[in-house]
């Protein structure tokens, strides 16, 4: 069965808090010219990854300019649920006032949860068991003070609405491709407040396996190759491994500059890619083709291809850019970030 | 304590508390939050529900210097009287926003946060604040 489905809406949500790389380096007595990014968000005391998710979920239903009630699938992607049992969705469907007729789920892989929400809602939409349904991923990522996580880890949400492509479609979805193996290089127990992971081996056998499994996997089944790809982003843990695995594949720089933010914003883990599709989506043209490769620690890559519809130019205005959330900024010191992210002991 | 508490009360409150649904009296105009059958104003039954804009400014606030238990992570924070864009008013907390910063007329624009936990392993309540609008 061919795919039947298109973006109708997508929207993003960034806290307005952050923080420098140089001033967690300072705390940590790292040489400050040796830090992974510039400067990440920082979520506020009374944040989470579900009331991101909602704030980027309002932007894509601004968008798709359908009423609430429309929507029959709310698939929430997130590895910082508020609640270990208790789903997000629900809440965020009943803010939304999209209950109760209804299709929810909390889902959990790491940072590549939020694209593989997508896939789910763009086999309902194009099966025909849903009309509009929600796809978010959202993190408040957690990194052990001190660690290399610390500098990276950072907190956002990104929201897409499918439904079957029409008049007003922002951008239709070309081909679907999902790469999975056993492989441990992240993760975090139940009742662990930060993950571990194995360092280097998160590199090649990990990231660098998957997204280049996914995105050669989607080319070859759709015969396509790198040059055929107006945009493209990779998940992006930090700036050096999109750009490593973009040369790998064979695209270019031009390719990938919309899509690639970590340096800006950090890693916002299940919302990163994402993220980076809706800057992409901000910038596009009607008739490009965008490539979204995600990926997941655990391991796993979604490669999603897409064409820029005609509706993308009446629609993107509708809606906050990426680029206004990443200079609504506020800069916390360490303390500040500490105090917000409950990492001092009270009792 | 048992009836902050509680969590039939935030079951009960959720639409209003999620959503800013108030309401709009068909005889005398007034709209007003959170949505009930009669009219604050005339006492009329004839209402409607209708959602609320999301944007507005500040009547008046008031800094929490002391604040209840479960807010006091929160301390010091802002409490004021919005005046939405269509005349409506609302007694909301203002996030994202630093004591020095707040004055009266200051736009503002609703976002969706967490109000408190009922404790480490309670139900944590979620609704709508005010952050600066720019």
């Amino acid at each position: 069965m061919s795919i039947n489905a298109a973006i109708v809406g997508y929207g993003v949500y960034l806290p307005v808090y952050r923080i420098k790389d140089v001033e967690i380096a300072k705390v940590w007595g790292r040489d400050v010219r040796r830090v992974p990014i510039k400067e990440k968000t920082v979520p506020g005391p009374d944040e989470d990854s579900l009331t991101m998710a909602f704030e980027a979920s309002l932007n894509a239903l601004r968008r798709a300019k359908i009423p609430p009630i429309e929507i029959e699938a709310v698939f929430v992607g997130s590895e910082s649920p508020p609640y270990a049992v208790k789903p997000s969705a629900t809440v965020i469907a009943e803010a939304l006032g999209a209950t109760p007729k209804l299709y929810a789920v909390d889902m959990e892989f790491a940072c590549r949860a939020g694209t593989t929400a997508m896939g789910i809602v763009i086999g309902m939409v194009s099966s025909g068991i849903i009309k509009y349904g929600l796809a978010i991923g959202t993190d408040t990522a957690q990194g052990r003070p001190g660690d290399e996580l610390d500098y990276t880890a950072a907190a956002g949400a990104a929201a897409y609405i499918f439904s079957n492509p029409g008049k007003d479609t922002i951008a239709t979805v070309e081909g679907t491709y999902s790469y999975v193996t056993d492989t441990p290089d992240f993760w975090r127990r139940e009742g662990e407040t930060f993950p571990r992971h194995t360092f280097r081996f998160t590199g090649e056998p990990a990231y660098f396996t998957h997204i280049i499994g996914a995105a050669k996997g989607l080319m070859e089944k759709m015969g396509l190759k790198p040059s055929d790809f107006n945009h493209v982003v990779f998940h992006q843990p930090n700036v050096k491994f999109p750009l490593r695995v973009a040369k790998m594949l064979g695209f270019t720089m031009e390719q990938i500059k919309y899509g690639l933010l970590t340096g800006e914003i950090g890693n916002t883990y299940a919302a990163a890619s994402p993220i980076g599709l809706a800057n992409i989506l901000d910038h596009a043209k009607p008739g490009e083709r965008v490539l979204i490769v995600s990926f997941g620690s655990g391991s796993g890559s979604d490669a999603i291809s897409f064409i820029v519809q005609d509706g993308i130019e009446s629609r993107r205005h509708l809606a906050p850019y990426v680029e206004y959330y990443i200079k609504r900024k506020k800069y916390v010191n360490y303390s500040t970030y500490a105090k917000f992210r409950n990492l001092l002991k009270m009792r | 304590m048992a009836y902050t508490k509680s969590v039939p009360r935030i079951w009960r409150e959720r639409i209003r508390k999620y959503r800013l649904l108030g309401g709009v009296c068909n005889d005398c105009g007034k709209v007003f939050y959170p949505s009930r059958r009669f009219c604050p104003r005339c006492g009329s039954g004839n209402v409607n529900k209708v959602t609320l804009p999301r944007t507005g400014k500040i009547l008046y606030f008031t800094v929490i210097r002391n604040a209840p238990t479960e807010f006091k992570s929160f301390e010091p924070y802002i409490l004021a009287l919005i005046e939405l864009d269509n005349g409506a008013r609302i007694l909301a907390q203002l996030t994202d926003i630093d004591l020095e910063e707040v004055y009266e007329g200051m736009p503002v624009e609703a976002v969706f946060r967490k109000y408190k936990e009922q404790g480490r392993d309670g139900v944590i309540e979620y609704g709508i604040k005010f952050r600066p609008r720019e």
